[in-house]
């Protein structure tokens, strides 16, 4: 009743070609962002920021770049923890090496060594497809994690062999290191993720996505239709490993404060997120996000729900529990709906275009 | 030419000085090399019954081998614990048939190997409800002792796990080539809606490849049990398997044997001789490497199935 195009005309093409095609979808987005930025940073203390929602849109940007990656361009990485550690370690190095140049700047030409990494890894993906490339990609995280922890140049001879962020400033506020407000992490980190958020949708939808999306449904006739899997390839991995990246370069400035190689472990970083975009919705940029939310929300739900309904077990006990209810919620939820929280959410609106009066 | 000499020149010539002692690295490596392949056969067998990457199989090792030594631990004898846990872990491929299988039946590969992961944890979880996660010393009655042979050492473990590895290989082998129950396991594995429609029930056929590769998995829980104690880091050997699986093809049993111990060497060799140029702790990426490598060359493996595509 509510939700439904009748009666929006559509005169020029560019309304027609619209993001959100229709009002009520507008809205919708201004509502979340309203939310996001004004109504959220109200209401939530430092413990929500600094455990849940920084966190959240971190992995949920490097969600969507695995996204495009895998849901987009069909190609399985389990390399992400590895692109996100060259972010970092890029931002780290940048940083202190040139102090003055404005932190945005140093994230964007972190994420862009990250592509330019993830293309050369991408390479054999014009050879080796499926699982063989999911497992290839693995020499991808173990080498690059490997490098960064014997190179001593990388963590700039410092004997822990952390990085630590330094404190950088952004309009004059505090946005990096141990001694920035969270509220001004909260506002770079949401505002990447709009911006890059928005720009992956894009992508997506031209003729970009268009050939990703035909290399991964058939590359050889993709090739024939005269799509270059060379270039495409690539792309993809390029565009991928620089979302990748800075969500990196955001998870260890905006985010831990300072980390080793260990905080980009493949069961930290590269099979999590593969698991966001599974339940989310491949080929999605709103599943990513929702596969995020779920990922990170669900251990913190687990590890809260029994105190607070009066339940003490001993914590390893709960640490196993917690183990085997994450568990069979995935298996439950690939079960139920393979196809992700984003198929979900279009069945939900399809619904509502109906309601009150299913046929 | 300096880093020319320590990459290229020096390992070389390190070799040709001492060739027993070469020779003892390339044993050690065949040695760790069957290890891997215990555990490559288990990935192997279920992916060759149902096209399913069974990531959890890491972890069915580590839960055989809890069981089994949870069990030992109230003076069950050996013999009879054995049987347990293999009746065990029948149960486990039932529930894993009747609650996640046959519900994902036609999904995409992708799906089942994310529920593979989600079973993963299931398995570490229960595991150590069940049985605790302090490191358990599993003695099951193999010598663990040295003897030399024409100036090399070798260790008796490894040469049981050496036998056993074989003899397993060669009654998988039997069993795939010679009984029914094997012609139908490879008849699914080609094709499972003309399986099913020459009257193979494919639902049993799953339990019977699950329950064969949990056996495997008991096998290779024994071995690297017996080896470095029963404990949590079990569950990471999925991950030195992985290499194996795509040098050796996934589809092949032979492959899994011969990508382990070529695995196995390389790692050996390469932190042996090239380890101090690199500056150590090669071992956790150079398998894969060498694997990366050589699919370049051979995008299906060692002796994968030849990969065909049509429009």
């Amino acid at each position: 009743m509510f939700y439904r195009e009748a009666g929006q005309f559509k005169s020029t093409y560019q309304s027609d070609q619209a993001i959100f095609p229709i009002a009520q979808d507008r809205w919708f987005m201004a509502l979340v962002l309203v939310v996001a930025y004004v109504a959220i940073p109200m209401a939530a203390d430092e413990y929500w920021f600094q455990a849940v929602l920084i966190p959240f849109y971190v992995l949920a940007l490097a969600a969507i770049g695995l996204n495009i990656l895998t849901g987009y361009a069909g190609q399985v990485s389990l390399g992400t923890g590895a692109f996100m550690a060259v972010g970092a370690y890029a931002t780290y190095k940048l940083s202190t090496a040139f102090p003055e140049l404005n932190i945005v700047i140093v994230f964007l030409m972190s994420g862009m060594i990250a592509a330019a990494v993830g293309m050369i890894f991408g390479l054999p993906s014009l050879r080796i497809k499926g699982f063989y490339l999911a497992v290839a990609t693995l020499a991808a995280q173990f080498f690059i994690l490997w490098v960064f922890n014997k190179v001593e140049w990388f963590f700039n001879y410092s004997p822990s062999g952390t990085i630590t962020a330094p404190p950088r400033e952004l309009f004059g506020y505090l946005v990096t290191g141990p001694r920035a407000e969270p509220i001004a992490r909260y506002y770079v980190v949401l505002t990447f993720l709009v911006v890059f958020a928005l720009a992956a949708k894009n992508m997506a939808r031209g003729h970009i996505g268009r050939a990703w999306m035909a290399i991964r449904d058939m590359d050889i006739a993709a090739e024939i239709i005269g799509i270059r899997p060379l270039h495409t390839k690539l792309l993809a991995f390029g565009v991928s490993s620089f979302y990748c990246g800075v969500a990196g370069a955001l998870y260890i400035f905006c985010w831990l404060g300072s980390a080793e190689t260990e905080a980009f472990d493949i069961l930290n970083i590269s099979f999590p997120v593969l698991f966001m975009i599974i339940i989310g919705g491949l080929g999605s940029v709103l599943g990513s996000i929702l596969g995020a939310a779920f990922i990170t929300l669900l251990p913190i739900f687990l590890t809260n729900a029994p105190p607070a309904i009066g339940i003490h077990l001993g914590t390893e006990l709960q640490k196993n529990i917690e183990e085997i209810i994450f568990g069979v919620m995935i298996i439950f939820f690939l079960i139920v709906e393979p196809a992700g929280f984003n198929r979900l959410w279009q069945i939900t609106k399809e619904k509502m275009r109906m309601w009150p009066f299913p046929y | 030419m300096e880093v020319l000499n320590t990459f290229f020149v020096a390992p070389f010539l390190d070799m040709a000085d001492s060739p027993i002692f070469l020779l003892e690295v390339v044993i050690g490596g065949l040695m760790a090399g069957v290890m891997y392949s215990l555990v490559a056969l288990g990935f192997v067998l279920i992916y060759k019954a149902s096209g399913v990457f069974n990531y959890a199989q890491g972890a069915m090792v580590l839960f055989a081998a809890l069981t089994l030594v949870g069990l030992m631990e109230h003076h069950v004898p050996l013999f009879l614990a054995i049987i347990l846990t293999m009746m065990v872990m029948v149960g486990v491929a039932f529930l894993i048939e009747r609650y996640m299988l046959r519900k994902l039946v036609n999904q995409a590969q992708i799906i089942l190997f994310m529920a593979c992961i989600g079973l993963n944890f299931v398995f570490e979880g229960a595991g150590q409800i069940a049985w605790g996660s302090n490191v358990k010393k599993l003695d099951v009655g193999i010598p663990e002792n040295a003897f030399e042979v024409g100036g090399v050492l070798l260790d008796t473990f490894d040469l049981w796990a050496a036998v056993i590895a074989a003899t397993m290989v060669a009654v998988l082998a039997v069993f795939f080539q010679k009984t029914s129950i094997g012609r139908a396991l490879r008849a699914v594995a080609d094709d499972h809606q003309a399986a099913l429609s020459v009257g193979i029930p494919l639902r049993t056929i799953w339990v019977i490849v699950w329950s064969v590769s949990g056996f495997v998995a008991l096998v290779a829980g024994i071995m690297w049990g017996g080896k470095a104690g029963v404990q949590f880091s079990l569950v990471l050997i999925a991950l030195k398997a992985l290499p194996v699986l795509i040098l050796g093809g996934f589809e092949s049993v032979p492959g899994a044997i011969i990508g382990g111990l070529l695995i196995g060497v390389f790692e050996k060799v390469s932190e042996v001789y090239w380890g101090p140029a690199f500056g150590g702790a090669i071992e956790g990426w150079f398998g894969y490497m060498a694997a990366l490598v050589f699919l370049m060359f051979r995008p299906q493996g060692l002796f994968g199935e030849k990969i065909i595509e049509r429009v």
